[in-house]
């Protein structure tokens, strides 16, 4: 293959891994911003979510494209669930205390591992692709699947974004952000608050990762890359910021299909990380991000 | 014959180890302010936050119109028509003039008619209603504190050092919507560390002292007897 073509199917693999990304780092972003937690168990809600969507998927016979969407509805919603209940049996007592939800998140973390290899097992598992068509390039084929992921994924975050910004949910969320105090001041039952966006971050590292487990198999440790790519997006892009997020998932992304495809995948990491470096010496608050007040 | 709205008996706060109110009692009526007067760290601040519910009270009782406070988690005592201006003014900074004035409206589901009203007390404000409550002057945003708090139609409206840093002609302007207020039948409980500028306002005054009111006169009285506030105030 040319280097043209070469790249052109480097780039299209590196924007489905940063559509990918995007919504899961968004998710981690999202309860650090409004809560101040750092949630270290974000990547089990990925894995979660990609292994009830095997779970779904299955109980349904015939068209795949009927499971995946049966998974695609009722994986989030679950993994949601399971994000309200451990926020408040852990996070909530704990008194969203920034140190204590570390410690707690990292526990959470070997629970939920631990119980997906007790209940699902070792096995990596996939989950059919709603829809197997090819588009025919000039040069080679492409799975319209991959595209599709992309499509979903910015229909997601245009999704978010309006509820951040447009409705009176988001305006509720941004105030508690802003002044925990004085929101309760006025009315705003911060903790329910708090409830809603913990479980809506798990939601969408798990709609992540459902779009992902037709190209990329459910297992129990499934979770650990998405953690840590998620961390080095969220850093770059600055904690809290809606736009860093998107942009950083982006770069990192493509950074990583480009040179995954034409390097190797370790070299990509490593630059990924000698960037976050970087970020953290020379522009801490991230590249949008604003400084803590 | 004064009928009183709000009262606080006998109420006790800490922090952590250190009890910041001991057995603080007042009485507010109906249409009157009452500014509470006192030296830093007197408890005045937490007086206020403690009847908010964002301190909480470790006993004692909070009543407003006999339904008790304290036993309310913070969220549920704005609903039942107390509005908190806080030191410092507290806006949500990085939202717009119109968001943090929409925030005051939901606290108890009022809508545009009570927006109209609380713009026309502040129209400066319909001026700037897309602009970045952070980015306003800092009279300017003294007045989008006040909108706030008068979004939600409080019965009591709380507010802690309204006028600090403030130039006089801001100074008024807050001056003149407290007395607006009464006029309307809101009670204000006011905090202020200079007495000239509550005099004008104040029906009565509370000296605070090591978080206990140590006395609580009509403002005519102090007038007579300035020396008082010397005493409980230290500089006057």
């Amino acid at each position: 293959m040319a280097f043209g073509p070469h790249l052109l199917l480097a780039v299209l693999e590196g924007l489905v891994s940063s559509a990918v990304l995007a919504l899961t780092a968004l998710g981690l972003s999202l309860v650090f911003g409004v809560m101040r937690i750092v949630n270290v168990a974000h990547g089990e809600f990925f894995m979660l979510g990609a292994v009830f969507a095997w779970w779904f998927s299955t109980m349904v016979a015939g068209d795949p494209a009927l499971g995946f969407l049966l998974a695609l509805v009722l994986a989030p919603l679950v993994v949601g669930a399971i994000a309200l209940v451990a926020e408040r049996l852990v996070l909530r007592r704990l008194n969203y205390d920034p140190e204590a939800t570390i410690v707690a998140t990292i526990g959470m973390l070997y629970i939920f591992e631990q119980l997906a290899l007790m209940f699902y097992g070792p096995e990596a598992r996939a989950v059919p692709a709603p829809f197997d068509f090819r588009i025919t390039l000039p040069w080679f084929g492409y799975s319209a699947y991959k595209l599709a992921i992309i499509a979903a994924s910015i229909l997601v975050m245009l999704a978010t974004w309006f509820v951040l910004t447009r409705t009176r949910i988001g305006l509720v969320m941004r105030a508690t952000q802003y002044d925990r105090e004085t929101a309760q001041a006025f009315g705003i039952p911060v903790d329910r608050v708090y409830a809603g966006v913990f479980a809506l971050g798990a939601m969408l590292a798990a709609i992540a990762a459902v779009l992902i487990v037709p190209i990329q198999q459910a297992h129990y440790l499934m979770g650990t890359d998405p953690l840590l790519l998620s961390f080095i997006v969220v850093i770059i892009g600055g904690l809290g910021s809606l736009r860093g997020t998107v942009v950083a998932a982006v770069l990192i992304g493509l950074s990583d299909g480009i040179i995954a495809v034409f390097f190797s995948p370790t070299l990509a990491k490593m630059l990924a990380t000698l960037f976050v470096a970087l970020v953290l010496v020379f522009r801490p608050q991230g590249l949008f991000g604003t400084t803590a007040r | 014959m004064m009928t009183e709205l709000l009262k606080v008996e006998g109420l006790t706060a800490s922090y952590g180890s250190v009890q910041v109110l001991r057995d603080i009692s007042l009485e507010l009526g109906r249409s009157e302010v009452l500014c509470l007067l006192g030296r830093n760290g007197a408890g005045k601040t937490t007086l206020l936050k403690t009847i908010m519910g964002l301190v909480r009270a470790t006993s004692g009782s909070v009543a407003l119109e006999g339904a008790e406070l304290t036993k309310l988690p913070a969220h549920e005592v704005p609903r039942h028509g107390v509005a908190y201006v806080p030191q410092g003014r507290r806006l949500f900074a990085e939202l717009s003039v119109a968001e943090n004035i929409e925030i005051g409206l939901m606290t108890r589901g009022k809508g545009g008619e009570t927006r109209d009203a609380v713009l026309d007390l502040f129209p400066v404000l319909r001026e700037r209603l897309n602009q970045r409550s952070g980015t306003l002057s800092g009279g300017e945003q003294q007045m989008l504190a006040m909108a706030r708090a008068l979004a939600i139609e409080p019965k009591v409206l709380l507010l802690d050092e309204p006028t600090e840093g403030l130039m006089p002609s801001a100074i008024a302007r807050i001056r003149e919507t407290v007395a607006a207020m009464r006029e309307r039948g809101v009670s204000t409980l006011l905090v202020e560390q200079r007495v000239d500028a509550v005099l004008p306002v104040a029906d009565r005054v509370a000296f605070i002292e090591n978080g206990r009111s140590v006395k609580t006169i009509g403002v005519a009285e102090l007038r007579e007897d300035p020396a008082m506030v010397r005493r409980y105030v230290g500089v006057g």
